[in-house]
């Protein structure tokens, strides 16, 4: 057996590969992105891997192989589920041929998403079998057997992360032996099609399906039942089983538990196992109140005369992460048992550090130049989902709204239409561009609707770590294709002035800026710079101290993270500083110089 | 069992140090567990690694550790340690680099954190304080990314973890591409000194 350290996303595009799974498609997406990554990095050959436009295309590609018979795997963050919802609530109908699995990462807290929404409520809006790994090691048995059962009841199935699982390392045995991914054939059968009459006929053999599946569960391994003396259990699934096992051995606690791997359709015979003669139920988990409902739910069907616990109660956190602290506070105060609380010393005031825009980053300087040009005139900014949402801190504050993919576009419209006297910019991201941002484009021009569309294009998908688009001319299989082209596509569909322009070129990204405003109807200025990631640093540039009047205004205006105060003036931090030569072009006594 | 929490700021190469500290423990046959801060924290913003280790993975159930466990801190910037050093158990041993990072809001609002009044709290707190002068070490191998390296060789010297600068160096080797072995190496080696330079005070 090969013990190797994996990240739970690595675990599980390892398990994926070893089941045997032949398309593997998804939009990146923090916590799921190193899933898709890894099967392309350890990919044996036989395996079709890419980064899709969008989930709702990941997924349709995914569709489409399980339907030919192949195992495919589509990965995405949770709101990338809602835009792949439309396809994924109709192919829960039509069902599938080889396996297929929907890789949908939560994120607790959150810590890099929009929402808390819990995906193993979405399996139940969807009528779809999920699995909800505790940790790593269990993520790489789950996502195998999620094929087996996708397979075994011709259903997609979900299959859940949370970010402590995605972004949690453990050592992992990868064993055994690999199964080939099949060879694809699709079938003409009218079962494909979907239509009313189909949906109905679907409909019910998923009601007779699902206490089957759920019989099913009660015998799997994820789903456990651990005896304890007392009339109080707990119940737990996710990474907060992790945590309960570790609170319970802190407290030296010993209670019934349950732990949940497949919420739906809920495990109930295991459950009512668990649920007899026990007085009182504390449920520990994250998000939605998944397992506690399903547990009141059966309770009460069975007029069993036990209190059930939980985030619906006050119990447990509403909102945010579980912690090992928050569980073992929970389970103590639950069990009565008294624990000391350690008191931390009081700390000197520590400095906020919220996240910004790297030093040289392009974006910084794309925000700048609309932020000079658009001096004076009323307008609102519409952000987007990237790096560049970054735009809305201090001192650039260029983000004025940011909702989900693509909505920047489309709300500037909004915002045109409710307030004629506004001026409106709209920033997207080239990766967001083509997974949602032309649709929007489409909808000004056809409307009429007069707003600046700014693309910053800095030729990759920064935020979620480098993935190669449609625009880089790369694909995930190690091809070089051909680049879809920005400018071509905003003239294609119509927009009349298209302006690609330099960034850290100041002067004339501005002057493309008030060309492009000037403009009635659709405009659009690329900002095209590559991400200060990807490409190698220049010289970092300094400050003559002799000619620094301590005027702080590069700071002031666009604060970047290398430039440092020191005492009065101004100093660059060189191992931070990319030499991009923003600062340069702003300082009013030309006091900061590249070295040549 | 041994935990270990790094704090720093994004981009310092905490999340390597952290897979090196836990490949370097399974190389030596234990069980690890990491959890790590991806996402856009890693834009500048604090950020957290947990490494855990023990004999099976049920001795290490969660992957982030409890408040008051942490065997050792090593804190990449120092109010990052100050902010994380909750995790550090009593009698625990930190390994600090002494160069502060100011965050833009500081600067903006025209007054630098004071970098040194957190030093003298974690040496008022932490009796098993090193602390690396990560600047000079970088300047001294030529290069501004070798600081977690030199933290690392401080924290294996100091033993805290059961691992040896050696096991470490190995683990270097193999992970790392071999142009950039020599100054890792040599970083790696510089951390520890500064180990064995805090031991003689």
């Amino acid at each position: 057996m090969a013990k190797e350290l994996l990240m739970g996303n690595q675990a599980i595009a390892a398990g994926a590969i070893r089941a045997g799974v032949g398309v593997v498609a998804g939009y990146p997406g923090t916590p799921s992105t190193e899933t898709l990554e890894t099967v392309a990095a350890r990919n044996p050959g036989d395996i079709y891997v890419e980064w899709s436009t969008n989930e709702k295309a990941a997924l349709e590609v995914a569709a489409g192989a399980a339907l030919s018979g192949v195992r495919s795997l589509v990965t995405m963050k949770q709101v990338g589920l809602n835009v792949a919802s439309d396809p994924l609530m109709s192919l829960a109908y039509i069902g599938v041929k080889g396996g297929m699995v929907v890789l949908a990462a939560d994120d607790p807290g959150p810590i890099s998403s929009q929402t808390e929404q819990d995906t193993r409520q979405f399996a139940e809006f969807a009528n779809l079998p999920v699995f909800d790994p505790s940790s790593p090691e269990e993520a790489y048995r789950m996502i195998q057997d999620a094929f087996e059962y996708s397979e075994k009841y011709g259903t997609p199935v979900l299959f859940r992360p949370t970010t402590r699982v995605c972004h949690g390392c453990a050592s992992i045995d990868l064993d055994g032996q690999r199964k080939k991914p099949a060879a694809g054939n699709f079938e003409k059968d009218p079962k494909w099609v979907i239509f009313p009459k189909l949906s109905f006929q679907s409909h019910l053999k998923i009601n007779a399906r699902q206490p089957v599946l759920a019989e099913d569960f009660s015998g799997y391994w994820g789903n456990v039942l651990t005896p304890g003396s007392g009339k109080k259990g707990i119940a737990a699934g996710g990474v907060s089983w992790a945590y309960l096992k570790e609170a319970i051995s802190l407290l030296g606690a010993d209670c019934r538990l349950l732990k949940i791997g497949t919420s739906n359709p809920f495990p109930e015979r295991l459950a009512l196992e668990f649920l007899d003669g026990l007085d009182e139920v504390l449920v520990v988990e994250e998000l939605s109140p998944v397992i506690e409902r399903a547990l009141v739910h059966l309770a009460g069907r069975k007029h069993l005369p036990v209190e059930i616990f939980g985030r619906q109660t006050g119990h447990i956190t509403g909102a945010g992460e579980n912690t090992v602290e928050s569980v073992k506070k929970a389970v103590a105060e639950f069990l009565e048992i008294s624990f000391e609380e350690t008191a931390a010393a009081e700390p000197p005031a520590l400095p906020v550090r919220p996240p910004v825009l790297c030093a040289g980053c392009p974006h910084r300087a794309s925000f700048y130049a609309v932020k000079q040009a658009a001096k004076g005139v009323k307008s609102v900014f519409c952000g987007d989902i990237g790096c560049y949402t970054l735009g809305n801190a201090m001192p650039l504050d260029m983000v004025d709204t940011c909702l989900c993919m693509g909505a920047g576009i489309t709300m500037a419209q909004g915002i045109r239409r409710a307030a004629p006297d506004t001026k409106t910019f709209a920033f997207v991201g080239d990766s967001t561009f083509f997974a949602s941002g032309i649709t929007g484009v489409v909808n000004a021009v056809y409307n009429e609707t007069d707003m600046t569309l700014i693309v910053l294009d800095n030729s990759t998908t920064a935020m979620t770590g480098h993935q190669p688009h449609p625009g880089t001319g790369k694909t995930m299989m190690g091809e070089v294709t051909e680049k879809i082209s920005i400018p071509k596509v905003l003239e294609a569909v119509g927009v009349k002035k298209v302006l690609t322009v330099n960034p850290l070129q100041l002067d004339q990204a501005i002057a493309a800026v008030r060309e492009a405003m000037a403009e009635k109807g659709v405009s659009a200025v690329i900002f095209q710079s590559p991400c200060i990631a990807v490409v190698k640093p220049d010289r970092p540039v300094r400050v003559d101290t002799d000619k620094c009047v301590g005027c702080r205004k590069c700071i002031r205006e666009i604060g970047c993270p290398a430039l440092e105060l020191d005492g009065k003036k101004v100093r660059v931090e060189p191992s931070a500083c990319t030499g991009c030569g923003l600062c340069t072009q702003i300082c009013p006594v030309s006091a900061i110089e590249k070295e040549e | 069992m041994k935990n270990c929490i790094l704090a720093g700021v994004g981009g310092q190469g905490t999340v390597l140090a952290s897979k090196l500290i836990a490949q370097t423990a399974m190389e030596a046959g234990k069980f690890a567990r990491t959890a790590e801060t991806i996402g856009m924290a890693q834009r500048g913003g604090s950020v957290v690694s947990h490494v855990r280790i023990g004999q099976t993975a049920e001795d290490v159930s969660s992957p982030m550790l409890p408040l008051g466990s942490a065997d050792l801190l090593i804190g990449f910037e120092p109010a990052e340690a100050v902010r994380t050093l909750p995790y550090l158990k009593k009698g625990g041993a930190a390994v600090v680099s002494v160069k502060g990072v100011q965050p833009v809001t500081a600067t903006l609002s025209g007054k630098s954190y004071d970098v040194s009044a957190m030093l003298s709290y974690l040496r008022e707190q932490v009796p098993n304080l090193v602390e690396v002068d990560t600047e000079a070490i970088c300047e001294a191998c030529g290069s501004s990314k070798v600081a977690n390296v030199a933290l690392l060789g401080a924290a294996a010297a100091c033993g805290a973890l059961g691992l040896t600068v050696k096991e470490v160096e190995a683990a270097l080797e193999r992970r790392l591409p071999a142009k950039f072995l020599d100054m890792n190496r040599k970083a790696l080696a510089q951390g520890a000194e500064a180990y064995q330079g805090a031991n003689l005070k």
